[in-house]
């Protein structure tokens, strides 16, 4: 790719936040609460009050931008959108963010992601209480419900079993993304399974979801939020902390996106599109990454998504994640807050909000000595995908 | 006897075309008039030439299991009772792939690329859906 103009370093994360991660007996906190609560805390933490957003990229079916722009007395909302790709969005609304203030279009992002994940409604309902709320929607009240494929464990288990067929990919190695992810959370306070180890012994007895999905393949299901905050390279030297570059950022959609099961490439996912783009903005290669936050809605995802991004050869993720490879300590830290499967479903901020963490020096017992430069994954609805390219 | 519980297809546009063959007796996906392409899930244009002539070919009714899942918990309300079930993806002689299960074959006994053949489950009034059995 050769253009007169890069996005490349033009746009900063200046500023992250969080909620408490929680599994609340009864009604918790409305998925707006937590949201502007996060909102709250990443605009403080990059010494901005709520009067200096005036851009707005909310997620999918989780709010509109006109809400939380009242709530935070937003006067002056120049660009608000919501990219429609399920857990995607996120890391996905980065370099759509970079855009918006490379261009003048805005000058402070917010990305907000929250929501009760465990006290109201769940991921596996997706589609049971609301066939428009993804794009494949249609397809799958009336091609996959009837059948009772109606979950996103059932959806991706299909291609886990293919996989498993054509490239010898082995329970085991699904357990060695689960093991890493509990023994990250174990280093994170904030993780809802700190405090909980998991041997490889504890993933194979637990009891099997949807094959080749046991219950430990499963992420988690949890009430909280997180959100981002975006400004131009030259309005971040200004701001509180040191800022976090967006080297590279991409999103794509598998073929055809709004059917899981008629693939030209079953395999190919909207981030095997994404990621060389991605890497071609950064001007780097994928051995030049210290670590890698990848959406883990299941342990698969992760064996898939470090192919598809490019770490290893399509069909050798299983054996890649072997030997404490993706663990802290190994050669390509994964999920070093715990992911989705240990620390909680935050829709994917929460990766953003760690790799920020990593490379500012701030991530406590689970600093990695080397982190200069990170990837963040993406992934949603029927495999939807997104990255974003991350640096010091 | 108790209602059908389980979620039905709406039976609208394209779709609600598909299952009306079903209810036919037949499985039927379209083909496009210039390119001869088969598709499924139905669209309404050819994605291999753009040509929007198409029209419903009846399938040879005979695949392989390309994938499928065991689902143990039950996800759904309605398939509380069915669990351990199998929902599988056959790959059709003509290419295309479709969502169903395999009547006369228990979930672990399921191997990649089984032969398999159509069959119609008249599970409403309204509706068919085609299944499969072992061929």
């Amino acid at each position: 790719m050769s253009s007169a103009f890069s996005l490349k370093d033009r746009a900063c994360i200046v500023g992250v936040g969080q909620t408490e991660f929680s599994r609340p007996k009864g009604v918790g906190k409305s998925s707006l609460v937590l949201q502007l609560e996060a909102a709250s805390a990443a605009l403080a933490d990059a010494g901005l009050t709520h009067k200096d957003v005036d851009g707005i990229m909310p997620f999918p079916n989780l709010g509109t931008a006109e809400e939380l722009a009242a709530n935070l007395g937003v006067e002056n909302l120049r660009f608000a959108t919501t990219l429609q790709m399920g857990g995607a969005a996120p890391v996905a609304s980065l370099a759509v963010a970079a855009m918006a203030v490379s261009s003048g279009a805005a000058d402070c992002v917010l990305i907000p992601a929250g929501w009760n994940g465990y006290s109201g409604r769940r991921a596996r309902d997706t589609i049971t209480e609301q066939t428009s709320s993804i794009p494949g929607g249609a397809i799958a009240r009336d091609f996959y419900m009837p059948y009772g494929l109606g979950a996103p464990p059932q959806w991706y288990s299909l291609m886990a079993r293919r996989h498993m067929h054509e490239f010898g990919t082995k329970p085991e190695q699904l357990g060695a993304v689960a093991v890493a992810m509990r023994k990250h959370a174990q280093l994170n306070p904030a993780a809802v399974m700190h405090g909980k180890p998991m041997t490889m012994a504890d993933y194979l007895a637990s009891p099997m979801v949807t094959a080749p999905y046991r219950l430990f393949d499963c992420c988690l299901e949890t009430d909280g939020a997180a959100a981002i905050v975006v400004m131009s390279a030259e309005r971040a030297k200004d701001r509180a902390k040191r800022p976090v570059y967006i080297m590279g950022g991409a999103s794509g959609r598998p073929y055809p996106a709004d059917d899981i099961t008629n693939r030209r490439d079953i395999f190919e996912t909207g981030l095997t599109i994404a990621a060389p783009e991605a890497f071609a903005m950064a001007d780097i290669r994928p051995r030049d990454v210290h670590f890698a936050e990848i959406y883990d809605c299941f342990t698969f995802e992760v064996v898939q998504q470090l192919e598809e991004t490019g770490f290893c050869p399509r069909g050798e993720g299983g054996a890649f994640v072997e030997g404490g490879r993706i663990e802290v300590g190994g050669a390509l830290p994964v999920n070093t807050h715990g992911g989705l499967l240990s620390e909680a479903h935050v829709l994917g901020a929460s990766h953003i909000v760690e790799a920020v963490r990593q490379l500012r020096g701030e991530a406590g017992a689970r600093q990695l000595s080397r982190a200069d430069i990170g990837v963040v994954t993406g992934w949603g609805d029927f495999g939807d995908g997104s990255i974003a390219i991350l640096r010091r | 006897m108790t209602a059908y519980a389980k979620p039905l297809p709406t039976l609208e546009g394209l779709n609600g075309q598909f299952f009306a063959w079903c209810k036919q007796g037949e499985l039927r996906f379209q083909r496009c008039e210039e390119c001869g392409t088969w598709r499924h899930v139905p669209r309404e244009m050819c994605a291999e030439c753009g040509s929007m002539k198409w029209d419903w070919q009846r399938s040879s009714g005979r695949g392989r299991i390309f994938t499928w899942t065991v689902t143990a918990m039950p996800l759904h309300p309605a398939f509380k009772d069915a669990t351990p079930y199998a929902p599988v993806v056959v790959e059709m002689d003509e290419g295309v792939r479709v969502v169903s299960e395999v009547v006369d074959c228990k979930p672990d006994d399921l191997a990649i690329d089984m032969p398999v053949e159509v069959v119609f489950d008249a599970v409403t009034p309204e509706v068919t859906l085609p299944k499969f059995r072992r061929a």
